[in-house]
């Protein structure tokens, strides 16, 4: 639940979604749920020339599972409420 | 009971390495160094300072040497989703 916390704070951010066929996405957080499924808007591709079918699409829903890593804007976190709010979480049983 | 402070589950380790460097090793080759400021109960964690170490080990002929490359990138804030960790390593304590 935190980590859906952290996202919903972070729509309308820019992130770049890397999967884990390698595809990376770069695009504005539009929505998540609580599977931590994504949409990003005004999508573009890092690495288009290996997946040129990619190339049309402008906006996509990305399923939770597939994601390997998401690049997060740094300054729009705040770290010392990230660290309290899993010491609480991890506290009471995750 | 207590034998070494407050670690009583696995989960304590994690919990005490919060905002310090630990050494994640993921699915696929990969192994991250970074700052831990957030995890939860899949082991999804959220990351800054970031060195991903991926080793890729390139395609050759039968019979050669396999010849094995380290490809390292820096990424600021990472988040990281839980599926694909296989361990997670405290800092070293001197």
């Amino acid at each position: 639940m935190l980590i859906f916390s952290v996202f919903k704070t972070l729509t309308d951010h820019t992130v770049t979604v890397e999967l884990k066929n390698d595809l990376c996405i770069t695009g504005v957080l539009k929505s998540v749920d609580q599977y931590l499924n994504i949409r990003l808007d005004a999508i573009k591709v890092e690495n288009a020339e290996q997946h040129p079918h990619m190339m049309a699409v402008k906006n996509c829903f990305i399923r939770g599972s597939v994601i390997r890593y998401v690049q997060l804007p740094a300054s729009a976190m705040d770290i010392q409420l990230l660290e309290d709010a899993t010491r609480r979480e991890s506290g009471k049983k995750i | 009971m207590q034998v070494s402070g407050e670690i009583q589950e696995p989960f304590d380790l994690i919990r005490l390495s919060l905002s310090e460097r630990v050494m994640v090793k993921l699915r696929g080759d990969r192994q991250l160094s970074g700052v831990l400021h957030a995890y939860d109960g899949h082991m999804n964690m959220i990351l800054s300072d970031v060195e991903e170490t991926v080793m890729i080990v390139d395609p050759v002929p039968e019979g050669v040497k396999p010849s094995i490359r380290v490809a390292k990138r820096q990424i600021e804030m990472l988040y990281v989703r839980g599926d694909g960790v296989i361990l997670v390593s405290p800092p070293q304590r001197e």
